[in-house]
């Protein structure tokens, strides 16, 4: 099969430090990365499936309790929230581009803004759920809406929406905690001059992994807070 | 990645940034409207052109190579194929039943 | 290459060779080496061996199954013991074995070997999946330890939510962690294929082998997060009371066969493709022909993983879908056999003129084809609505499933070892030996679940620990041939061990066979390859003159 042979460990070929030694070049290996990246993020689309799978089901199943159940949510909270993300994906996005332009700085400024800003989100969430846990609206035993819509069968039927309203954005915000933790690594490598115009896989990776939470939450907020937001 | 010149990139990164916040403002405003069986299809229709400029131009999917929108277009794909025909099971079944008695 | 080697004897240092040559095996010793490898093969080693230990574990419950059944009344366990030792063989073979199995072994040994590459893209990546598989088989050993789980390996709620008072969190979650082992191999494998051929490896020279894992791992990678996310709301019901599938909330169990069934039928697919892509080297390299159809064939694997996830209902006929949906599936599944089916043809067509050698791998092949037949043709069966309403749950799935997973995924894994195990290791192994025990298996399997297809006909339910007397002579035989092929399996672990220390060394390429992997030393060096090779022709390139001219010489007998 093979009749001629290429080494591509000829003496004298410079490497980038950050070249893996199974990668004949950069452009490889971030390729690899990047595909390697959006696969796991297929795998997080199908993760997070799983979950509007159910939610559609069941809202198709008995919509009038979905939308009943949706208005305990406040659209305030989550309308600041959702802009809350948008912001932090700017300033990803901004972190890669200052790495593009070679400002080591402004990577760990816009790095400690995205997580200034995914705090302050998961700030926002921890209010909610306190409020709900007030309300008496965690499905379980202490389920007790306290709302006229919401008795009897239709308040058993509420405890699927509540449950997937925790379940969903529970697992989100565990999502966002983990990329919170991650770009604090990154600041810190970025700090110490790590990544450069020719080599920021990491922060490029981590940018994808925190737009694809971003876009998970913009499904989220319309699906969760807004239904039969007209009849509040 | 936009073909290396920050400055442009650093609009386009501006420019979609707006354009999201305007599609939330949008979302609400629509869904306090009733609209019918269009508010779904208008919250749905928002919420996807939102995650298509974020693929598009935050995700750098449009700067990127045919693998890589083809695997984002197949995740989309296969929920779809996962919602789709799970759908096709309960639209086909009737109500489920509700809750005895209580 | 015609050598006529007699395997008996052991081996002997060589004066001329002098040191052992650098490789893989001897690149460096002790244990901090091996736990702490980047090298695939090492990697694929250390899977090796963990799945050999879950096999015996999954057999040993497969005995104890066996041994009651031998009995119409249930006299040897209770029938609660009955009902953990049929799901934990169910859990263990399946995700502990069946799934891994072939990619995580054979796979991650290979698939950088035949494209050229130095290693996988990812090489921590894939160390951390051999230690994530660990985490969650300890888990999943956890439960066991402490009585195991009783749901069936498939978890139905509302039994596994509200009712089984068994170790069902802990074995869940044991699943759901080794799920992501799974993931990381798929994942490794998609980029390393896209992105890491050598020069001139074009997709369309691609081994049929590597055409079959990049199917498999597209499966992986779209198919296991659902199941992880409907373990993560089983464990949430349990725990938590958020109850998704709770009727008496409104909610529908069958929700969670929706999303259980979407990854899991897949799932047969991410089983059995590795092994057909085993089978397409096998039969190139012992037929000395190049596959038949190459193209069609590759195509049918992507086939095969696309359509497969459209059937998951057939799983559901009886569980309460509606009609028409039931119709969509059982026609889709249908058509899944379709491209199954090319592939038995076109392999068939491979054998026809080619110069066939029976060395073991090939009676491993041989016996895939038939088995794999027969396996899918009852699926054909059971896609048919009307009779899988009267056979579901019975005997006639379990030996369905049977026959395309141990006749079929485990014939190509053995035949696989069988076939690498000199590039793997090195050495021969005895060829009476390999053969008697391919008989062993062949023979002991079709006594084991021939039976059960008559018996499920006849209407014994599964998961049943006791039933009618007159079921008793099928059950005997079925245990009979159990014991059969358990000798057939144990047979190979021994020589294999054995081989390592007493076996011949085996040259480079003893088989003659065509292909980047054999190109390279046996055992191969760490970076695989001393240069990087550039490809200029397809696979299976057999000389045809060569074909000819072996017809008129000794017979190789290297296995």
């Amino acid at each position: 099969m093979a009749s001629t042979t290429i080494d591509t460990h000829a003496p004298g070929a410079a490497h980038h430090p950050a070249l893996q030694h199974h990668f004949d070049n950069m452009e490889q290996q971030k390729e690899s990365a990047t595909l390697g990246m959006w696969l796991f993020l297929v795998t997080e689309i199908m993760f997070f499936g799983g979950l509007f799978t159910a939610y559609v089901v069941y809202r198709h199943a008995f919509p009038g309790v979905f939308a009943a159940a949706s208005h305990h949510l406040d659209v305030t909270l989550g309308g600041i929230n959702t802009a809350v993300l948008i912001c932090s994906s700017l300033t990803m996005a901004l972190a890669i581009w200052s790495a593009q332009i070679n400002r080591r700085k402004l990577i760990v400024f816009f790095l400690l803004a995205t997580i200034a800003l995914g705090s302050v989100f998961l700030g926002i969430k921890t209010v909610e759920y306190r409020d709900k846990f007030h309300h008496h609206l965690v499905p379980g035993t202490s389920f007790a809406p306290d709302d006229p819509h919401l008795q009897g069968v239709a308040g058993q039927q509420s405890q699927i929406f509540f449950a997937l309203y925790f379940i969903m954005t529970g697992l989100h915000a565990l999502h966002m905690i983990i990329g919170i933790g991650v770009l604090a690594v990154l600041a810190v490598l970025s700090w110490k001059g790590r990544y450069d115009a020719h080599y920021h896989n990491p922060l490029e990776c981590s940018g994808l992994y925190w737009h694809f939470v971003d876009i998970v939450w913009i499904f989220l907020f319309p699906l969760l807070y807004l239904i039969g937001a007209h009849a509040r | 990645m936009a073909h290396h010149d920050p400055k442009r990139s650093l609009l386009i990164y501006v420019a979609v940034f707006l354009a999201l916040l305007i599609g939330t403002g949008a979302t609400v405003v629509v869904a306090k409207t009733d609209l019918g069986v269009l508010n779904d299809v208008a919250a749905l229709g928002i919420a996807v052109t939102k995650a298509v400029l974020v693929i598009l131009f935050f995700m750098h999917v449009r700067y990127s190579t045919r693998l890589t929108a083809l695997t984002a277009l197949g995740g989309f794909l296969w929920l779809a194929i996962l919602i789709g025909i799970t759908m096709i099971d309960y639209v086909g079944r009737g109500a489920i039943m509700p809750v005895p008695g209580k | 290459m015609n050598t006529t080697v007699d395997t008996a004897e052991p081996v002997v240092p060589s004066p001329e060779t002098g040191s052992e040559p650098r490789n893989y095996l001897n690149a460096a010793y002790g244990l901090r080496s091996w736990l702490l490898t980047r090298d695939h093969k090492r990697i694929a080693i250390l899977y090796l061996i963990s799945v050999t230990a879950f096999f015996a574990l999954g057999s040993f419950f497969a005995l104890l199954i066996r041994l009651e059944l031998l009995t119409p009344e249930g006299d040897l366990v209770s029938p609660d013991t009955y009902n953990r030792l049929f799901t934990m063989h169910g859990i263990v073979m399946v995700f502990f074995f069946l799934i891994p199995g072939i990619p995580a072994v054979l796979g991650n040994f290979l698939v950088p070997l035949m494209i050229g590459a130095k290693d996988l893209a990812f090489p921590r990546i894939n160390l951390a999946s051999w230690y994530i598989y660990c985490l969650g088989g300890l888990f999943t050993l956890w439960s066991i330890v402490h009585g195991g789980v009783d749901t069936g390996w498939t978890f139905y709620t509302p039994f596994s939510t509200h009712y089984s008072n068994t170790y069902v969190i802990s074995a869940a979650l044991g699943i759901f962690i080794t799920g992501f082992s799974s993931i990381f191999t798929g994942l490794n494998f998609i980029v390393t294929i896209h992105r890491m051929r050598a020069p001139g490896m074009t997709w369309f020279r691609l081994p049929l082998f590597i055409w079959s894992h990049y199917a498999t791992s597209l499966i992986i990678v779209l198919g296991t997060p659902v199941i992880a996310i409907t373990i993560l709301l089983v464990a949430a019901e349990k725990l938590l009371h958020l109850g998704i599938f709770d009727p008496a909330l409104g909610g529908d169990p069958v929700l969670f066969q929706h999303l259980f069934w979407f990854y899991s039928h897949p799932a047969v697919y991410i089983m059995i493709l590795p092994s057909m892509g085993v089978i397409s080297e096998l039969v190139a390299a012992f037929a000395r022909k190049p596959v038949f159809g190459y193209k069609v064939v590759a195509f049918a694997s992507i086939g095969i993983a696309v359509l497969g996830f459209l059937v998951w209902g057939h799983h559901m006929f009886v569980a309460g879908e509606s009609v028409y949906v039931a119709t969509v599936f059982s026609v889709l599944s249908m058509l899944v056999a379709i491209p199954s089916a090319v592939k038995v043809f076109n392999w068939t067509f491979t054998l026809y003129q080619g110069s066939i050698s029976l060395q073991t791998p090939m009676l491993y092949a041989l016996g895939f084809i038939g088995l794999f037949t027969l396996g899918g043709l009852t699926g054909v069966m059971l896609a048919t609505l009307g009779l899988d309403v009267h056979v579901h749950d019975t005997y006639f799935i379990v030996a369905h499933f049977h026959y395309i997973m141990v006749g079929g995924t485990i014939m190509g894994y053995l035949g696989g070892l069988h076939y690498w195990w000199p590039k793997i290791s090195g050495k021969l192994y005895p060829a009476f030996l390999s053969r008697l025990s391919a008989l062993l298996v062949f023979v002991g399997f079709n006594l084991t679940f021939f039976p059960q297809f008559i018996l499920g006909y006849l209407g014994m339910p599964r998961r049943y620990w006791s039933y009618p007397p007159e079921f008793q002579v099928l059950n005997v035989l079925s245990t009979a041939g159990a014991s059969i092929l358990g000798v057939g399996y144990l047979l190979p672990l021994c020589y294999f061990i054995w081989s390592m220390r007493y076996g011949k060394n085996s040259g480079d390429n003893p088989w003659g066979a065509v292909g980047l992997e054999w190109d390279t030393s046996s055992p191969p060096p760490t970076e695989n390859f001393l240069t990087t090779p550039v490809v200029t022709h397809g696979p299976y390139e057999y000389n045809p003159k060569e074909v000819h001219d072996r017809t008129s010489q000794p017979e190789a007998r290297v296995g």
